[in-house]
């Protein structure tokens, strides 16, 4: 079995970042990445798709050179299209699966640099084909260069909703519509977050994109409320309080939300974010996770943005070379400096985001019984009610009693719903529902893949 | 329900969805190729029976689960597509005692 001083899982910001910083300090370094391609989901498919002039802007150029700039950093054991599916944090063991098969490496660190997932939006109708994520038409666009045919119509907010509306016109298709659920006041209690001097330049950034959507003739609904796709077999229509429109496609986004799937399995620390209603594992300065041999870095500890990523995964590596004895703490703490200086500023606009963006209860806890929450083994609001009435006292025993989280997904898409659900009819904070503990394989994996696995070495 | 733009990504990989060839941009995954061949479903739930066609396109949702290459419930959104491959709905459970 191969051993290395540090695995990365995944390939985006943070886990580039941290792969070139710790490669370039002498660390051997093994990548793993779900994904044919580095890039993570921000720069997905950027080595391909950089010269569409639809993706133009940070992508093609910031994305661009930090991919091109892995790939030609020697000692990086990069390997794509590889999933891990088990990872026994004591003996620094990684379970993979990989386009030729399974395998198992050993490292003396790992950083987790799994990122972010979008916000599950339970609305009713969200399941009906023809509605879908916006990350997930960003991606049809990156990876494919594709865009939505018929009507389109994206609700929900964040800065994505910006984004996507602008690239989407680029490439020639501009959304008819945008509801945006930003609630009345939202921005005055933003404003009072401060951070915006700072944070000028992402400011302005926003406001272009904002600009460049609103002028390709996107027309937009604000303070939308009740949300709801309707449709036979298929999404037709979305309606809201007060209006109704045809759709096509529609698009749902509100937020993303640390991807916490592997560190909430390994048991990790946890704590629930007020400012981005979310559960983040429990860091010090350096990433370093309650586990010795754990870090994380980017979105998945806590969601700042591809600039913070890169920063913090630049840190986890140097604290790794540190523990390596490869860095004394001195020159660690020297080297660190310019890089949290950096986090810093990518940090900036940050609370201003938060809570212009916080989703509203509605989002978190669907009001209507009848919008299914989990999605794989189609769990409706109201049967969480009513489990949550009969003693479940957290997403846990809501998984006992009705199968929710119990999917193929594996509570990646509920788990936040139902916890919230409970907490709701409880008349408890969520932080006291608590969250769902997973459990490996993280992913599917065949009973071959699993036959396949090298025997055990003799110690 | 989508769209390819062939004059930025003229390169394309032939593959099979349901049967039917498509032509689909190299690179894009499988989910990709079923959104692009415009099925109306691409999975009936095992639960209700209830169509689904790929919700998050990012490895998260499962909804794209699919038969590929023979070999079901793969995430198709995580399989690039290759020459030749064979992409097909799943519809609804597999019962103990029939063909997978």
């Amino acid at each position: 079995m191969k051993e290395f001083d540090l695995a990365i899982v995944g390939a985006g910001p943070a886990g580039m970042s941290a792969a070139l910083e710790a490669a370039g300090l002498g660390l051997s370094v093994l990548v793993l990445d779900e994904q044919p391609a580095p890039g993570g989901q921000i720069f997905r498919g950027v080595e391909r798709a950089a010269g569409d002039p639809a993706l133009a802007g940070e992508y093609a150029v910031a994305g661009a050179l930090l991919a091109r700039r892995f790939r030609a950093m020697p000692n990086i054991d990069y390997r794509p299209e590889t999933t891990v599916w088990h990872i026994d944090a004591e003996a620094g063991l990684l379970s993979l699966r990989g386009p030729r098969g399974g395998g198992m490496a050993r490292a003396a660190r790992i950083l987790l640099a799994t990122g972010a997932q979008e916000r599950p939006v339970p609305v009713p109708g969200w399941t009906l084909p023809g509605v879908m994520s916006a990350g997930a038409a960003q991606i049809m666009l990156k990876q494919a260069g594709a865009v939505p045919e018929g009507r389109l119509v994206l609700a929900g907010q964040g800065p994505l909703m910006w984004l996507l509306a602008a690239q989407l016109a680029r490439a020639g298709k501009p959304p008819a519509l945008l509801l945006e659920t930003t609630p009345r006041g939202a921005l005055r209690r933003a404003l009072a977050r401060g951070g915006l001097w700072r944070g000028r330049a992402m400011l302005a950034k926003g406001a272009a994109l904002l600009w460049e959507a609103r002028r390709s003739g996107m027309k937009v609904v604000s303070g939308v409320r009740g949300l709801r796709a309707e449709g036979e077999g298929r999404v037709r229509r979305v309606a809201w309080e007060g209006g109704a429109t045809e759709c096509g496609v529609l698009l749902l986004h509100e937020g993303v939300i640390p991807s916490t799937h592997v560190s909430r399995a390994l048991g990790l620390e946890h704590e629930w974010d007020e400012a981005q209603l979310c559960w983040r594992p429990v860091l010090d300065g350096w990433g370093a996770s309650s586990a010795p041999r754990i870090a994380i870095a980017g979105d998945g500890g806590g969601i700042g943005g591809w600039q913070a990523a890169v920063e913090a995964g630049a840190l986890a590596a140097l604290d790794a070379a540190h523990r390596a004895g490869r860095l004394d703490a001195a020159a660690r703490d020297r080297r660190a400096a310019p890089h949290r200086a950096a986090l810093g500023a990518a940090l900036a606009l940050r609370p201003f985001l938060d809570a212009l963006h916080a989703p509203s209860p509605a989002v978190l806890a669907p009001p209507e019984d009848a919008t299914l929450v989990c999605r794989c083994e189609e769990v409706t609001a109201g049967q969480v009610r009513q489990a949550a009435r009969l003693g479940a006292t957290g997403p846990n025993q809501v998984k006992a009693y009705l199968r929710a989280g119990m999917g193929p997904c594996q509570g990646r898409m509920c788990g936040a719903t139902v916890a919230a659900l409970v907490a709701e009819t409880r008349g408890i904070p969520v932080r006291e529902a608590g969250v769902l503990r997973p459990r490996a394989p993280y992913k599917p994996i065949t009973v071959g893949e699993l036959a396949d696995l090298p025997e055990e070495e003799p110690a | 329900m989508f769209a390819t733009r062939p004059e930025f990504r003229p390169a394309t990989v032939e593959v099979l969805v349901d049967g039917q060839p498509l032509s689909v941009p190299e690179g894009a995954s499988a989910a990709a190729a079923l959104l692009l061949a415009g099925l109306a479903a691409s999975r009936e739930t095992p639960v209700s029976g209830a169509p689904r066609l790929p919700y998050c396109m990012m490895g998260v949702c499962f909804d794209c689960l699919a038969e590929i290459d023979g070999v079901a419930n793969r995430q198709a959104c995580m399989v690039t597509v290759r020459p030749g491959m064979r992409i097909a709905p799943q519809c609804g459970a597999r019962l103990a005692g029939t063909a997978a």
